[in-house]
Protein backbone atom coordinates (compact mmCIF):
# COMPACT_ATOMS: atom_id res chain seq x y z
CA UNK A 1 0.00 0.00 0.00
CA UNK A 2 1.14 3.34 -0.84
CA UNK A 3 1.41 5.82 1.37
CA UNK A 4 0.22 9.21 2.02
CA UNK A 5 -2.71 11.49 0.96
CA UNK A 6 -5.09 8.34 0.46
CA UNK A 7 -7.30 10.77 2.05
CA UNK A 8 -8.08 14.20 3.10
CA UNK A 9 -6.35 15.91 5.41
CA UNK A 10 -9.12 17.83 6.67
CA UNK A 11 -9.61 18.52 10.18
CA UNK A 12 -13.07 17.22 10.37
CA UNK A 13 -12.75 14.26 8.06
CA UNK A 14 -9.63 13.37 10.91
CA UNK A 15 -11.66 13.85 13.82
CA UNK A 16 -14.51 11.33 11.91
CA UNK A 17 -11.72 9.08 11.20
CA UNK A 18 -10.01 9.10 14.30
CA UNK A 19 -12.91 8.60 16.76
CA UNK A 20 -14.29 5.32 14.59
CA UNK A 21 -11.07 3.76 15.17
CA UNK A 22 -11.08 4.46 18.77
CA UNK A 23 -14.88 3.15 18.61
CA UNK A 24 -13.70 0.00 16.93
CA UNK A 25 -10.88 -0.75 18.98
CA UNK A 26 -12.73 -0.55 22.14
CA UNK A 27 -15.87 -3.15 20.15
CA UNK A 28 -12.60 -5.07 19.54
CA UNK A 29 -11.50 -4.91 23.23
CA UNK A 30 -8.10 -3.87 22.70
CA UNK A 31 -8.47 -0.95 24.32
CA UNK A 32 -10.73 1.20 27.42
CA UNK A 33 -11.85 5.11 26.86
CA UNK A 34 -10.59 5.37 30.19
CA UNK A 35 -6.76 4.05 29.35
CA UNK A 36 -6.79 6.70 27.00
CA UNK A 37 -8.01 9.40 28.76
CA UNK A 38 -5.37 8.40 31.65
CA UNK A 39 -2.40 8.80 28.90
CA UNK A 40 -3.98 11.95 27.23
CA UNK A 41 -3.97 13.91 30.49
CA UNK A 42 -1.07 12.31 31.38
CA UNK A 43 0.61 13.74 28.65
CA UNK A 44 -1.02 17.36 28.74
CA UNK A 45 -0.72 17.73 32.50
CA UNK A 46 2.06 15.75 33.97
CA UNK A 47 4.73 15.24 31.72
CA UNK A 48 6.19 18.18 30.39
CA UNK A 49 9.97 20.22 30.48
CA UNK A 50 9.64 20.78 34.26
CA UNK A 51 10.41 17.30 34.74
CA UNK A 52 13.97 18.24 32.19
CA UNK A 53 14.59 21.55 34.37
CA UNK A 54 14.42 19.87 37.35
CA UNK A 55 17.28 17.10 35.98
CA UNK A 56 19.19 20.40 34.76
CA UNK A 57 19.18 22.36 37.63
CA UNK A 58 20.17 19.04 39.85
CA UNK A 59 23.07 18.74 37.59
CA UNK A 60 24.28 22.38 38.23
CA UNK A 61 24.18 22.11 41.95
CA UNK A 62 25.51 18.57 42.47
CA UNK A 63 28.66 18.06 40.35
CA UNK A 64 28.23 14.20 41.14
CA UNK A 65 25.18 13.92 39.51
CA UNK A 66 25.76 16.25 36.55
CA UNK A 67 28.79 13.07 36.22
CA UNK A 68 26.37 10.57 36.55
CA UNK A 69 23.81 12.37 33.97
CA UNK A 70 26.10 12.66 31.45
CA UNK A 71 27.43 9.19 32.10
CA UNK A 72 23.81 7.34 32.07
CA UNK A 73 20.71 9.69 31.38
CA UNK A 74 18.59 7.14 31.22
CA UNK A 75 19.51 6.10 34.71
CA UNK A 76 19.86 9.85 36.20
CA UNK A 77 16.55 11.04 35.50
CA UNK A 78 15.11 7.74 37.18
CA UNK A 79 16.93 9.00 40.02
CA UNK A 80 14.43 12.10 39.82
CA UNK A 81 11.62 9.74 39.47
CA UNK A 82 11.72 10.21 35.56
CA UNK A 83 11.07 7.56 32.97
CA UNK A 84 8.95 6.16 30.27
CA UNK A 85 8.35 5.97 26.84
CA UNK A 86 10.83 7.45 24.74
CA UNK A 87 12.82 8.01 27.88
CA UNK A 88 14.78 3.99 27.71
CA UNK A 89 17.74 5.60 26.28
CA UNK A 90 18.54 8.91 26.58
CA UNK A 91 21.80 10.74 26.27
CA UNK A 92 22.60 14.21 27.88
CA UNK A 93 24.96 16.46 25.88
CA UNK A 94 26.86 19.05 27.39
CA UNK A 95 26.71 22.57 26.69
CA UNK A 96 30.15 24.66 27.06
CA UNK A 97 31.72 28.16 26.34
CA UNK A 98 33.07 26.02 23.08
CA UNK A 99 30.58 23.06 22.02
CA UNK A 100 27.02 23.92 21.17
CA UNK A 101 24.52 21.33 20.95
CA UNK A 102 21.30 21.18 19.62
CA UNK A 103 18.39 18.42 18.59
CA UNK A 104 16.50 17.10 15.62
CA UNK A 105 14.32 14.47 14.46
CA UNK A 106 14.95 14.35 10.64
CA UNK A 107 12.95 11.34 9.64
CA UNK A 108 9.87 12.32 12.35
CA UNK A 109 9.51 13.88 15.46
CA UNK A 110 11.42 11.79 18.16
CA UNK A 111 12.14 13.56 21.46
CA UNK A 112 12.73 12.69 24.99
CA UNK A 113 9.23 12.38 26.22
CA UNK A 114 9.92 11.91 30.35
CA UNK A 115 11.75 15.20 30.54
CA UNK A 116 10.53 17.40 27.91
CA UNK A 117 6.76 15.99 27.18
CA UNK A 118 5.83 16.14 24.10
CA UNK A 119 7.27 18.11 21.39
CA UNK A 120 6.17 21.92 20.01
CA UNK A 121 5.23 21.75 16.64
CA UNK A 122 8.34 23.67 15.39
CA UNK A 123 10.47 20.74 16.35
CA UNK A 124 7.77 18.66 14.02
CA UNK A 125 7.96 21.03 10.87
CA UNK A 126 9.54 19.92 7.80
CA UNK A 127 11.54 23.40 7.68
CA UNK A 128 13.34 22.81 11.08
CA UNK A 129 13.98 19.77 10.60
CA UNK A 130 15.59 19.71 7.67
CA UNK A 131 17.38 23.14 8.11
CA UNK A 132 18.92 22.64 11.19
CA UNK A 133 21.17 19.78 9.95
CA UNK A 134 22.45 22.41 6.46
CA UNK A 135 22.58 25.60 8.41
CA UNK A 136 21.98 24.95 11.88
CA UNK A 137 23.72 28.51 12.77
CA UNK A 138 21.73 30.70 10.29
CA UNK A 139 18.46 28.94 11.94
CA UNK A 140 19.74 29.56 15.41
CA UNK A 141 20.41 33.28 14.58
CA UNK A 142 16.81 33.14 13.11
CA UNK A 143 15.66 31.88 17.08
CA UNK A 144 17.74 34.35 18.25
CA UNK A 145 20.54 32.21 19.08
CA UNK A 146 23.82 34.09 17.92
CA UNK A 147 26.40 32.01 18.50
CA UNK A 148 30.37 32.77 17.94
CA UNK A 149 32.94 31.78 15.75
CA UNK A 150 34.92 30.06 17.89
CA UNK A 151 31.95 27.83 19.52
CA UNK A 152 31.61 24.64 17.32
CA UNK A 153 27.67 23.48 17.09
CA UNK A 154 27.05 20.00 17.18
CA UNK A 155 23.29 18.52 15.57
CA UNK A 156 22.30 15.46 16.68
CA UNK A 157 19.83 13.81 14.78
CA UNK A 158 17.33 11.58 17.35
CA UNK A 159 17.12 8.21 14.88
CA UNK A 160 16.13 5.24 16.25
CA UNK A 161 16.29 4.40 20.07
CA UNK A 162 18.30 7.21 21.39
CA UNK A 163 16.57 10.67 22.44
CA UNK A 164 18.57 13.74 23.25
CA UNK A 165 18.88 16.07 26.35
CA UNK A 166 20.66 19.27 26.42
CA UNK A 167 22.67 20.37 29.21
CA UNK A 168 22.79 24.17 29.30
CA UNK A 169 25.10 26.19 30.39
CA UNK A 170 24.39 27.34 33.97
CA UNK A 171 24.07 31.40 33.22
CA UNK A 172 26.86 33.70 35.02
CA UNK A 173 25.53 35.13 38.38
CA UNK A 174 23.23 32.57 39.19
CA UNK A 175 25.79 31.18 42.29
CA UNK A 176 23.19 32.94 44.58
CA UNK A 177 20.19 31.14 43.73
CA UNK A 178 18.64 27.80 45.73
CA UNK A 179 18.06 24.96 43.15
CA UNK A 180 14.15 25.39 42.98
CA UNK A 181 15.10 29.08 41.84
CA UNK A 182 17.40 27.37 39.21
CA UNK A 183 15.00 25.74 37.92
CA UNK A 184 12.35 28.10 36.69
CA UNK A 185 14.69 29.49 34.67
CA UNK A 186 15.37 26.46 32.58
CA UNK A 187 13.34 26.28 29.27
CA UNK A 188 12.31 23.70 26.92
CA UNK A 189 14.07 25.59 24.25
CA UNK A 190 17.29 25.85 25.59
CA UNK A 191 17.08 21.62 26.85
CA UNK A 192 16.22 21.15 22.50
CA UNK A 193 19.71 23.32 22.31
CA UNK A 194 17.86 26.26 20.00
CA UNK A 195 18.14 28.71 23.42
CA UNK A 196 20.33 29.60 26.12
CA UNK A 197 19.52 29.88 30.08
CA UNK A 198 19.41 33.23 30.52
CA UNK A 199 20.01 35.23 34.20
CA UNK A 200 17.05 36.84 35.91
CA UNK A 201 17.08 40.20 35.50
CA UNK A 202 18.70 41.95 37.96
CA UNK A 203 17.34 45.35 39.59
CA UNK A 204 14.07 44.67 40.75
CA UNK A 205 15.44 46.00 44.28
CA UNK A 206 16.44 49.48 42.24
CA UNK B 1 11.97 23.60 -1.02
CA UNK B 2 14.18 26.89 -1.87
CA UNK B 3 15.58 27.54 1.33
CA UNK B 4 12.43 27.96 3.12
CA UNK B 5 12.77 29.38 7.05
CA UNK B 6 11.34 28.20 10.11
CA UNK B 7 8.83 30.53 10.41
CA UNK B 8 9.02 33.09 13.59
CA UNK B 9 5.22 33.73 14.29
CA UNK B 10 2.13 31.43 13.82
CA UNK B 11 1.36 28.09 14.39
CA UNK B 12 5.21 26.55 13.69
CA UNK B 13 6.40 29.42 15.38
CA UNK B 14 8.84 28.83 18.47
CA UNK B 15 7.54 29.75 21.54
CA UNK B 16 9.39 31.95 23.67
CA UNK B 17 8.29 30.15 26.82
CA UNK B 18 6.87 26.62 27.81
CA UNK B 19 2.94 27.41 27.51
CA UNK B 20 2.41 26.26 24.31
CA UNK B 21 -0.89 23.31 23.68
CA UNK B 22 0.26 19.85 23.47
CA UNK B 23 -2.53 19.07 21.20
CA UNK B 24 -4.27 21.54 19.09
CA UNK B 25 -7.36 19.77 18.24
CA UNK B 26 -9.05 17.16 20.58
CA UNK B 27 -9.13 14.62 17.83
CA UNK B 28 -4.90 14.96 18.04
CA UNK B 29 -5.11 13.88 21.67
CA UNK B 30 -7.55 10.86 21.14
CA UNK B 31 -4.98 9.43 17.95
CA UNK B 32 -2.14 10.18 20.32
CA UNK B 33 -3.74 8.33 23.29
CA UNK B 34 -4.99 5.31 21.14
CA UNK B 35 -1.89 4.37 19.82
CA UNK B 36 0.05 4.33 22.99
CA UNK B 37 -2.81 2.43 24.40
CA UNK B 38 -2.30 -0.01 21.96
CA UNK B 39 1.35 0.44 21.88
CA UNK B 40 1.55 -0.10 26.09
CA UNK B 41 -0.54 -3.17 25.57
CA UNK B 42 1.91 -5.06 23.83
CA UNK B 43 -0.15 -5.35 20.29
CA UNK B 44 3.34 -3.36 18.72
CA UNK B 45 6.47 -1.99 19.47
CA UNK B 46 6.84 1.46 19.27
CA UNK B 47 9.67 1.13 16.58
CA UNK B 48 7.10 0.04 14.15
CA UNK B 49 4.81 2.42 14.41
CA UNK B 50 7.99 4.99 14.77
CA UNK B 51 9.08 3.23 10.88
CA UNK B 52 5.63 4.18 8.96
CA UNK B 53 5.37 7.64 10.67
CA UNK B 54 8.79 8.07 8.85
CA UNK B 55 7.58 6.55 5.98
CA UNK B 56 4.46 8.70 5.47
CA UNK B 57 6.17 12.17 6.75
CA UNK B 58 9.00 11.12 4.38
CA UNK B 59 6.28 10.39 1.49
CA UNK B 60 4.83 13.94 1.79
CA UNK B 61 7.59 15.57 1.92
CA UNK B 62 8.59 13.99 -1.88
CA UNK B 63 4.79 15.34 -2.77
CA UNK B 64 6.62 19.03 -3.09
CA UNK B 65 3.79 20.63 -1.24
CA UNK B 66 3.80 23.78 0.63
CA UNK B 67 5.52 23.24 3.96
CA UNK B 68 2.96 25.30 5.85
CA UNK B 69 -0.10 22.70 4.77
CA UNK B 70 1.99 20.05 6.77
CA UNK B 71 -0.27 18.42 9.35
CA UNK B 72 1.81 16.37 11.40
CA UNK B 73 -1.54 14.68 13.15
CA UNK B 74 -2.51 13.50 9.38
CA UNK B 75 0.91 12.01 8.97
CA UNK B 76 0.11 9.96 12.24
CA UNK B 77 -3.10 8.95 11.06
CA UNK B 78 -1.80 7.90 8.41
CA UNK B 79 0.80 5.62 9.62
CA UNK B 80 -1.49 4.06 12.38
CA UNK B 81 -4.10 3.03 9.99
CA UNK B 82 -1.52 1.25 8.24
CA UNK B 83 0.23 -0.42 11.37
CA UNK B 84 -3.59 -1.90 12.28
CA UNK B 85 -3.68 -3.05 8.87
CA UNK B 86 -0.35 -4.55 9.00
CA UNK B 87 -0.93 -6.12 12.51
CA UNK B 88 -4.56 -7.61 11.05
CA UNK B 89 -6.23 -5.25 14.26
CA UNK B 90 -8.33 -3.40 12.05
CA UNK B 91 -8.68 -3.31 8.45
CA UNK B 92 -9.45 -0.56 5.84
CA UNK B 93 -13.03 -1.89 5.46
CA UNK B 94 -14.10 -2.35 8.89
CA UNK B 95 -12.57 1.08 9.40
CA UNK B 96 -14.52 2.70 6.31
CA UNK B 97 -17.63 0.89 7.90
CA UNK B 98 -17.30 1.89 11.55
CA UNK B 99 -16.49 6.38 9.42
CA UNK B 100 -20.17 5.48 7.48
CA UNK B 101 -22.10 4.52 10.62
CA UNK B 102 -20.59 7.85 12.73
CA UNK B 103 -21.26 10.44 9.62
CA UNK B 104 -24.80 8.93 9.46
CA UNK B 105 -25.60 10.56 12.78
CA UNK B 106 -28.20 13.46 12.92
CA UNK B 107 -26.58 16.70 12.27
CA UNK B 108 -25.60 17.91 16.21
CA UNK B 109 -24.96 14.54 17.90
CA UNK B 110 -22.36 14.18 20.17
CA UNK B 111 -22.03 10.93 22.09
CA UNK B 112 -19.46 13.03 24.11
CA UNK B 113 -20.85 14.96 26.95
CA UNK B 114 -20.66 18.72 26.37
CA UNK B 115 -18.51 19.18 29.83
CA UNK B 116 -15.98 16.78 28.18
CA UNK B 117 -15.45 18.06 25.29
CA UNK B 118 -14.75 21.60 26.86
CA UNK B 119 -12.34 20.12 29.12
CA UNK B 120 -10.84 18.59 25.89
CA UNK B 121 -10.62 21.60 24.65
CA UNK B 122 -9.27 23.97 27.58
CA UNK B 123 -5.67 22.64 27.33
Amino acid sequence: MSAANRHSDEPAELALRVEALEALLREKGFLESAHVDAIVRRYEEEVGPLNGAKVVAHAWVDPAYKRRLLADGTAAIAELGFGGPQGEYLVALENTPTVHNVVVCTLCSCYPWPVLGLPPAWYKSPAYRSRIVREPRTVLRELGLELGAEVEVRVWDSSSEVRYLVLPERPPGTEPLSEEELRSLVTRDAMIGVAKVRAPRTGSHG
Amino acid sequence: MANPTVPLVGAAAPPRRNGELVFEAPWESRLFGVTLALCEAGLFGWEEFRTLLCEEIGAWEAQGLPQESFRYYARWEAAFERLLAEKGLCTGGELERSVHTLAARPSGHDHRGPEEDAHRRTR
